[in-house]
């Protein structure tokens, strides 16, 4: 039989009617449409996807389960290497890494890893009815600092080997960005709180409510009989371009944007937490957390986005199928454009006029690509007198974190880097005895799966060392 | 959950709450603030803290009900449960190398300054107090600075209780008379703490002010809390949570914290309405 050269579509809501809801954009495969997507793997010998995956999942393995008719038998296979497939099948950037590599992908598009490997996670939350088996306990605690990808991670590979682990987690819900920063459009948070209550199964405690840094410090919770720690404590404060107008009333970080809407629900009808709604709005800069707050923006009502973005099209970091759904949602890329100024309103005959200190509009200049920076990319540099400005009564800056100094500043002899990052080598060990690090509190804002991979590692690392002892 | 240990009405709007959280009473410093939630899907509201009593795991925390959340918090019992608690979070007051101090503390913002004081004072630092709010019915805590404090000013805006007028009054004077600080710290509305500043200005006496911008989570994540100082000349972005709550009076910009405060006035007075509406409504209905 000829091999489909496109992977099998994935069924979506259509873009007028997603661009008013909240529910998920993709509704994932039927039964019929994985079997026919995994008819396309080539079962090939050097599996060059699976080196693409930084949890080096056995791709070609998990879909010859589902060739076989054997979904429960995909997911365990998923699960050796992954403990969160269903966030994963869906918030990954395939297309850089497994798919990537896909040896059909040389000649036509490669094969939708991503989306079988969701269908298969989804597959066993619907049907399965097993509990996870709960491994002996070999009665070592380890302490995991922050609940997003790289602390689960970490927490659930070390669970499973008997360890007895304690989650701690600054804020009042556990799941760190994929609660805070992920919209519910995009990832359900059922499907976080599911994946959540698999670990709690294994015998992971969560504890909210607990800043480590301030509630409790590293030091103490050594003391408290913790024989290693593993600090996920995420991305940190945002950051801004330092250009006028930052400080006016309808500029927000993503981050900020982001948590109100999904954390704290303002999404909703008559929320306890605000937001700035509706009207126009202007997201800066390019990457899936851009992204994300655009479609939040035009789903709580907005009546026309922009992103800003300073490159062009071809060196936007989001994810391709985020761009694609973004703009068939009506968002408007204004590529090769860079803020210079937010405008803000003023009344000079009315001080006490209620709109004063709101944004107007934001000016910007347009940029052109020169010479490949150190990193190969293109540097943008702007036209001169290009000058133009956009009327917009929201600006949502999205242009990277720098690391929470919370850890670094109450953890004595740990070090970090010039951009604050936590210094750890490849075991992911800091420079402290037996404390752990990895995800965005080293390498600064990335991916799910870079910081799932960090933690999976780190996992590794701290059974060898207390086996060891 | 967390639990309601003690309630008190100071006055008919400014509640004091002991929350049972032992390790934030085990931490927490003065000048410190926690975050809580009264209930599930509830809005996340600092406050700083206002005393602890480590035996008994209680955090002390005052307020003024303002708001749709302080007004759910308000209708909570002795007993009851708040849904979350997290704390202590910022940077505790500075006190190394003061030995003589001025409190100056507004309205609610006494809550805040009383604690602080207290520490001075255990601290062995001579302690000057000035409180002041709008009216006499709205005057608390009064005993309590008066034991912490060295001498104590009471002022009240329309002159119904001790002086009349504002805070500066009698600060000014004491700056005039010669008196000299090592610090004033002033805690109470940005616009009594901008005058505050304006008041020290001319004596050179360093002020440190607790700022209470709008915030989410608290640890250095959302950015909501963001200030601008001026320092050298140059613009800096602070964020309140993390570098904060107290700042270099001097550098502060009060004028862009004010504006920023009030950019969800419009959304807060409707929430308040409606809560306030809806406990009408299940009045009406029991």
């Amino acid at each position: 039989m000829a091999i489909k050269p496109e992977k099998n579509p994935m069924p979506t809501q259509s873009p007028e009617e997603r661009a008013h809801n909240f529910d998920e954009v993709a509704l994932g495969y039927t039964y019929k449409m994985a079997k026919a997507e995994a008819s396309r793997c080539l079962n090939c010998k050097n599996k060059p996807c699976v080196n693409g995956c930084p949890v080096n999942i056995d791709i070609p393995g998990f879909i010859d389960y589902i060739k076989n008719d054997d979904i429960e038998g995909a997911y365990k296979h998923i699960s050796k290497s992954s403990s969160l497939p269903a966030v994963c099948g869906r918030v990954c950037p395939q297309e850089s890494q497994c798919e990537k590599h896909c040896t059909l992908g040389i000649k036509f598009e490669p094969v939708g890893i991503g989306r079988l490997e969701r269908f298969v996670a989804d597959y066993h939350n619907e049907n399965s009815t097993d509990t996870p088996e709960r491994p002996t306990s070999n009665g070592k605690r380890v302490a995991v600092i922050g609940s997003g990808p790289s602390g689960l991670t970490c927490a659930g590979d070390l669970a499973k080997k008997g360890y007895d682990v304690t989650v701690y987690e600054a804020l009042h819900t556990a799941g760190g960005v994929l609660v805070y920063g992920i919209p519910e459009f995009r990832l359900p948070k059922s499907i976080v709180k599911k994946e959540i209550d698999t670990l709690k199964s294994l015998g992971v405690k969560i504890e909210t409510n607990v800043i480590i840094g301030k509630t409790l410090t590293v030091d103490e919770l050594f003391d408290m009989g913790f024989e290693a720690v593993f600090i996920g404590s995420g991305a940190g404060l945002p950051n801004f371009m330092n250009i006028p107008g930052e400080s006016l009333k309808g500029v927000y970080s993503a981050n900020e944007f982001l948590t109100r809407s999904n954390l704290m629900k303002s999404y909703r009808t008559n929320p306890d937490t605000p937001i700035m709604k509706g009207g126009r709005v202007a997201v800066v800069g390019g990457g899936n957390v851009a992204m994300d707050a655009a479609r939040t923006s035009l789903r709580l009502g907005a009546e026309k986005v922009y992103i800003i973005y300073r490159r062009s099209m071809d060196e936007l970091p989001a994810r391709r199928e985020e761009v694609e759904h973004a703009e068939e949602e009506g968002i408007e890329f204004r590529l090769l454009c860079n803020p210079v100024e937010i405008l803000g309103y003023k009344n000079e005959n009315d001080p006490k006029d209620p709109k004063n200190g709101f944004v107007k509009a934001i000016k910007c200049i347009k940029m052109e690509l020169g010479e490949p920076d150190e990193k190969g990319r293109r540097r943008p540099v702007p036209v001169e007198n290009s000058e133009f400005s956009l009327d917009i009564d929201t600006v949502i800056m999205s242009i990277g974190t720098s690391p929470n100094p919370l850890i670094k500043n109450t953890t004595k002899g740990l070090e970090v880097n010039s951009r604050g990052g936590i210094v750890v080598n490849e075991d992911g060990l800091t420079s402290k005895n037996a404390v752990y690090a990895g995800g965005d509190a080293v390498t600064g804002a990335a991916t799910v799966i870079s910081a799932m991979g960090a933690g999976k590692k780190a996992a590794h690392a701290i059974d060898e060392h207390l086996r060891n002892k | 959950m967390y639990k309601i240990l003690t309630k008190k009405s100071l006055t008919p709007t400014v509640i004091q709450m002991e929350i049972e959280a032992p390790l934030v009473a085990n931490k927490a410093r003065p000048g410190q603030f926690i975050i809580l939630r009264v209930d599930e899907d509830g809005e996340r509201i600092p406050l700083t803290v206002a005393g602890t009593d480590q035996k008994r795991g209680a955090v002390k925390i005052i307020f003024q009900i303002v708001g749709a959340t302080t007004k759910k918090l308000d209708i909570k019992n002795e007993g009851e449960y708040i849904e979350d608690f997290a704390g202590p979070l910022g940077v505790p007051t500075h006190t190394d190398g003061i030995k003589k101090v001025c409190i100056v503390g507004g309205g609610v913002g006494c809550a805040i300054a009383l604690p602080v004081a207290e520490e001075f004072k255990r601290l062995g630092a001579e302690v000057t107090g000035i409180i002041g709010f709008r009216h006499r019915d709205l005057l608390i805590l009064e005993e309590e600075f008066s034991s912490c404090c060295d001498t104590l000013t009471v002022m009240t805006d329309d002159g119904s209780y001790g002086r009349g007028g504002n805070v500066t009054v009698p600060l000014k004077e004491m700056l005039e008379n010669g008196e000299k600080f090592d610090m004033i710290i002033t805690i109470g509305p940005l616009i009594m703490m901008k005058f505050v500043v304006e008041t020290a200005r001319p004596y050179n006496t360093p002020v440190t002010v607790s700022m209470n911008p709008i915030m989410i989570d608290g640890t250095g994540m959302c950015g909501g809390c963001r200030l601008t100082l001026n320092r050298d000349g140059k613009r800096i972005t602070s964020f309140a949570c993390v570098d904060g709550p107290d700042f270099n009076g001097y550098e502060v910009d009060f004028d862009e914290a004010m504006s920023r405060g009030r950019m969800y006035a419009d959304f807060e007075r409707h929430a308040y309405e409606d809560t306030c509406n809806l406990f009408k409504k299940s009045e009406g209905e029991f």
